[in-house]
């Protein structure tokens, strides 16, 4: 689903010309063809196979359309009884609590959204560098290596990646890097406080590592397009290796690099599994990031299974249904920020 | 080509015949609900395969709120919960239930703290205070007063819980009810509740993993995950004022104290039971089935399952650091069993 919003804005950078080229050898070459060989009386027969063959893929489209609405038509259906009693107090509230049965989604909204601007802080400036490096520089036998390795990373379970956090990652930030933050940027409200290992920093971390295979393989895919004309251009014109970078491919990928950060928050902000080993599950609004926190996500993975009251199970849902809505809404933006800068 | 074909179809039909002998007395029986007593459950149901080949049962463990609403559905031919049913819930099922305990466990309280590699003791009104953040350190001068010659660090404690809703919490918590009016006020009793402090790992496995990795941790664990990955426990100050360790023998020993009030009502929560060797934070699960059994063969087989599990599958409960139930228990359910009607 996301792919198809993204796919269009990737394919605007530049490859327009060739675009045109595909459609006309698409369109022209197979009716040639048939005018030419086949016999007028096969023809109807292939006609009709061609409508069908595209009923069948308006069908498939209409299919898609069909689940995003009864996913959407589900979870309201599921959270009304949450939205009934809570109303907007849900999405302001701060306390979690299923014994008393007050529930407020804030806490794990902020985390959603603060583990997910971490990733991205991390993960676009070096995405973005690996892509082109691979594109502008690597000489070929590397950038072979390093795509297959960034594509490896995309392959990787959750789970692993999770584990790889609770056994690898946090030791080492616990022993290495926090107590380097806490005294060089300790003055900080972001570093202040005991680090405990889990945390809305270690679940930005995590995020980073998995959304940098997305973004840097569609931003390559987006460099690659490029014609190398324009960066010839600039060259001829006596500019440097970098100003052909900034001025010819930066500036015709912007919309499609867009793209490929959207694609990769949109991961960040649904990942499950690896957020919730390391993001330390405390629904708390705390400005430290070394203090755990909590996600959407992941407090529908860990409470759905043993929720029993109607409310509690009805909360759950509006979790649901407002982490389709924060992905809506990211999407959304990031499209109108396309259109903006590319008209 | 067709040679081929025909290889393929004889090894199909002769593998068909293979999978299917006995195909037609082959009773199956299916279940769903609690994780806590699983790897029992697992255990019993292929050592009764064993014992009857036609007999097959299957369990998803897919937590109590799910196994309560699947027998409700009547998707199931048992339900298994570690909070039994509350007498508003038992109205609420389609036919009359019965609620049979089959087995306890309990709760270890376990810490890592590296100068005290076993043997630390917490009263009552200590532990509250523990998990109510109200006692910070571990040289706080409460718990050296009950650890003389312990020599306590000076580490914050950092407190970790359940962060997925489990039976575990419920009895854990419910066990601080009791013991803390404060506890009982503030945070109450349930399968998640909001913790003042502290992290959530997900599962027994989060848990564990947590303190073993966190100087100065103290959490909550099923005891057999405490006893699989070597997590020293504290001794806890029961009714009687003794200091006992978890084990199925103290606990098997709370839940003899408290035959009376089981024998009135087995929903009766066994936490703090009196008695000289009684560990005080211990639960039942139960299992849920219908009185009326409308299949017959089913029925039939269902009851003479409860039956075996009741006498030679208590048995095979300490092995697996379950508490098997007290001869008087086990009585009251073989009463119980006998008044199911199998039409």
């Amino acid at each position: 689903m996301r792919v198809a919003l993204i796919h269009p804005l990737i394919k605007r950078t530049g490859e327009g010309d060739r675009n045109r080229l595909d459609s006309i050898t698409l369109t022209q070459i197979p009716q040639e063809k048939s005018e030419r060989a086949v016999p007028s009386l096969k023809q109807k027969s292939r006609f009709n196979a061609e409508r069908l063959f595209k009923g069948i893929l308006l069908l498939f489209s209409l299919l898609i359309l069909l689940i995003v609405l009864a996913i959407f038509f589900e979870l309201i259906r599921s959270s009304s009884l949450s939205l009934k009693t809570f109303g907007f107090s849900f999405v302001t509230g701060r306390v979690w609590d299923p014994v008393k049965e007050i529930y407020g989604a804030l806490p794990f909204i902020y985390g959603t959204v603060v583990s997910s601007l971490i990733a991205m802080a991390i993960s676009i400036p070096v995405s973005l560098g690996v892509a082109l490096f691979l594109t502008e520089w690597a000489p070929l036998w590397m950038r072979t290596i390093v795509s297959f390795l960034v594509e490896l990373l995309a392959a990787i379970p959750s789970v692993i990646y999770g584990l790889w956090g609770i056994f690898v990652m946090i030791p080492f930030l616990r022993t290495n890097v926090a107590p380097f933050l806490q005294e060089t940027f300790g003055f900080l409200p972001l570093f202040d406080g005991p680090f405990y290992g889990v945390s809305l920093l270690s679940a930005g971390l995590i995020l980073s590592i998995m959304v940098l295979p997305t973004i840097t393989a569609v931003s390559r895919e987006v460099f690659l397009a490029v014609p190398q004309e324009l960066r010839e251009a600039v060259l001829a014109l006596g500019g440097t290796r970098w100003e052909s970078i900034r001025l010819a491919v930066l500036k015709m990928s912007r919309s499609g690099i867009i793209g490929a950060v959207v694609l990769g928050l949109g991961r960040a902000l649904g990942e499950t599994m690896a957020v919730t080993m390391v993001i330390g599950n405390r629904p708390e609004i705390v400005a430290s990031l070394f203090s755990p926190g909590y996600s959407l996500a992941s407090v529908i993975a860990n409470e759905f299974s043993e929720a029993t009251t109607p409310l509690y199970l009805s909360a759950l849902a509006e979790c649901g249904l407002i982490l389709l809505a924060v992905t809506f809404v990211v999407n959304g933006l990031a499209r109108l920020l396309v259109r903006k800068k590319s008209a | 080509m067709n040679k081929a074909l025909k290889i393929l179809a004889f090894a199909g039909l002769s593998m068909a015949t293979v999978l299917c002998q006995g195909c037609g007395d082959t009773i199956k029986l299916n279940g769903a609900g609690a994780t806590f007593p699983y790897p029992l459950y697992s255990k019993w149901f292929s050592e009764y395969h064993k014992l009857r080949p036609n007999v097959q049962i299957n369990y998803q463990s897919i937590g109590s709120g799910g196994g309560i609403q699947q027998i409700k559905a009547k998707t199931v031919d048992f339900g298994a919960s570690d909070a039994p049913l509350t007498t508003e819930e038992e109205k609420s099922m389609p036919g009359e239930v019965l609620q049979i305990p089959t087995t306890a466990g309990s709760v270890a309280v376990v810490y890592n703290l590296s100068g005290v590699p076993s043997g630390l003791k917490l009263t009552q009104n200590v532990l509250a205070d523990l998990f109510l953040g109200k006692i910070k350190k571990w040289n706080d001068p409460r718990i050296a007063a009950v650890n003389p010659g312990v020599s306590l660090p000076d580490l914050p404690v950092a407190i970790v819980h359940r962060s997925d809703g489990s039976g575990t919490t419920y009895i854990f918590t419910d066990y601080l009810a009791k013991i803390s009016e404060e506890f009982s006020k503030t945070v109450g009793r349930g399968k998640s509740v909001n913790w003042p402090m502290g992290i959530g790992g997900k599962g027994n496995e989060g848990v564990a993993g947590q303190v073993k990795q966190t100087p100065g941790a103290l959490g909550y664990l099923e005891f057999a995950y405490a006893v699989q990955n070597k997590l020293p426990y504290v001794a806890l100050q029961n009714k009687r004022g003794k200091f006992v360790d978890p084990s199925p023998e103290t606990t098997t020993a709370a839940l003899a104290a408290l035959n009376k009030e089981l024998q009135k009502d087995v929903r009766f929560s066994v936490t703090d039971a009196p008695g000289e060797n009684s560990y005080p934070i211990s639960g039942l699960t139960y299992l849920i089935v219908y009185k009326d059994q409308k299949d017959p063969k089913k029925g039939k087989i269902l009851l003479e399952f409860l039956n075996w599990a009741m006498n030679d599958g208590q048995k095979l409960a300490p092995g697996l650091h379950y508490s098997p139930l007290s001869a008087e228990l086990v009585q009251e359910n073989a009463a119980k069993l006998g008044s199911i009607a199998v039409k």
